[in-house]
């Protein structure tokens, strides 16, 4: 009786990791997502007990890179259409569970304190602007649209030697919050985070509209879960924590 | 493979040679320099400045960068008298690199010279200035000839650190392809963006420099 006891015990304290593991779902979003998602993955876990939501940061370029590598990953979200299609393309998503949520807008900023008053997107080539921070090209979406949007404004071979190319849309933020910066493009959700540091000059146009998508992990080892985690995203309750962040509506 | 070799991007090596060289010159100065203090001085607190020096050796790279960015940044103390005064700022330009590179490379010059130094014969600097030979000239014709070896074995080391050196660097300098992207970023940036064969080309020359520094290195201390 004793030792069937003592096994029985055993066996469910060594079960026990495992069962944890069941019900953990590990996210890939977009960098400008950090804080909404933080709110949303503890609003997920409320409303499935049981389940933990771990959270990867990056520019969405970095994290289909990841994803791409074989990381153990069930939910991508990303911060353009371009790199959602890549990772479609690649067949590590699952198109079928691809879906639009939300939207944002693209901003120029400026520090708060000791830098020059820009008001237009020319400002930026004159001779106080000395550098000015965007994502990089290749693998942060904000740096795409700001791209689109400078080219449409005819100025961006003329700002181009002045680029400063971050590693994401946060790291845009830094430089121009510490001064660093005379200018920076970041989402008007990322802006609102340090209000107190930077400046929003205006709002830029002429690019592709700003939209999320999510999808599902082909390899994922969670696909009911986080099929249920992109539908939470479309949620009324997801929804309105996202427009606190200032993020739009996804039409 | 011609295709690949055209597409091979050499601004990154030259940027980093740039940078290695340049921070290895100062560390090699400042090394000297403290590394003579150290050895031949009593100066009070010796320890603690020392200890202060090898720092860099020991701390993580974003720690460096942080406390670079914190002193020489638009707000910081020595960084924001630059930009007011002179308008020059070590932030997003090879400078930076530069100073950070200097600083990891220190350490490595300095345990060399400090011990080089201790090793030197004091009788024989004694019999010198018996000879009438002026301090600085015991120095120049006497003590440093014979640490020499020991400095120089040191120097290469830090050489091969700044050439290394990416954390800090990308903390305080930045990315900037021509201006401050070396090879260390370079890879990192191609890795990041998918660009394998970049990143594998680039990482193949760079270790096939660094391997040949430092056999010829060797040649050389060797020989002598």
């Amino acid at each position: 009786m004793r030792l069937s006891r003592r096994l029985a015990a055993v066996l469910v304290l060594a079960a026990a990791p495992l069962m944890a593991a069941a019900q953990q779902l590990t996210v890939s979003a977009a960098a400008s997502l950090t804080d909404a998602f933080r709110e949303i993955g503890t609003r997920f876990e409320a409303v499935k007990p049981g389940t933990t939501v771990r959270f990867n940061f990056a520019a969405s370029g970095v994290l289909i890179q990841q994803i791409l590598q074989g990381a153990p990953v069930d939910v991508f979200v990303s911060a353009d259409q371009e790199t959602m299609d890549r990772g479609v393309k690649e067949k590590v998503l699952d198109a079928a569970t691809r879906r639009d949520f939300t939207s944002n807008s693209l901003v120029m900023v400026t520090p708060m304190a000791g830098a020059p008053t820009l008001s237009r997107i020319a400002d930026l080539t004159r001779p106080e602007v000395k550098r000015v921070a965007i994502g990089k090209l290749a693998t942060v979406p904000v740096g795409r649209y700001t791209k689109q949007s400078l080219e449409a404004a005819k100025v961006w071979e003329a700002v181009e030697p002045k680029f400063v190319f971050a590693d994401s849309v946060r790291q845009v933020l830094d430089y121009v919050a510490r001064g660093e910066v005379e200018a920076g493009f970041v989402y008007r959700t990322d802006a609102e985070l340090m209000k107190d540091k930077v400046r929003v000059v205006l709002t830029a146009r002429d690019h592709a509209p700003v939209t999320y998508p999510a999808a599902v992990v082909t390899d994922s080892r969670q696909p009911a879960l986080a099929r249920e985690f992109v539908a939470f995203l479309s949620s009324a309750e997801a929804q309105s924590i996202l427009g606190r962040y200032g993020f739009g509506k996804h039409d | 493979m011609s295709e690949l070799l055209q597409q091979f991007d050499a601004a990154p090596l030259a940027l980093t040679l740039q940078v290695a060289i340049v921070a290895t010159l100062l560390a090699l100065l400042l090394g000297v320099a403290l590394g003579w203090a150290f050895a031949r001085t009593r100066l009070p607190g010796r320890g603690v400045l020392e200890a202060v020096c090898m720092l860099p050796l020991v701390l993580p790279p974003t720690v460096l960068g942080y406390g670079i960015l914190l002193l020489m940044g638009r707000h910081g103390v020595l960084g924001g008298w630059l930009r007011e005064h002179f308008n020059y700022t070590v932030i997003f330009n090879w400078h930076g690199a530069v100073l950070a590179s200097a600083l990891v490379a220190l350490p490595l010059v300095l345990k060399a010279a400090s011990t080089a130094f201790s090793q030197v014969d004091r009788n024989l600097e004694a019999a010198a200035r018996t000879l009438r030979q002026s301090r600085w000239s015991v120095f120049a014709r006497v003590t440093l000839p014979l640490a020499w070896p020991g400095i120089l074995a040191g120097t290469l080391l830090a050489f091969a650190r700044a050439m290394g050196e990416f954390g800090a660097s990308l903390m305080v300098a930045g990315s900037i392809r021509g201006q401050t992207q070396t090879a260390s970023m370079a890879i990192y940036d191609a890795v990041q963006s998918g660009q394998d064969q970049a990143a594998l080309l680039l990482a193949f020359v760079i270790s096939a420099v660094s391997v040949a520094i430092l056999v010829a290195s060797n040649r050389f201390l060797a020989a002598r």
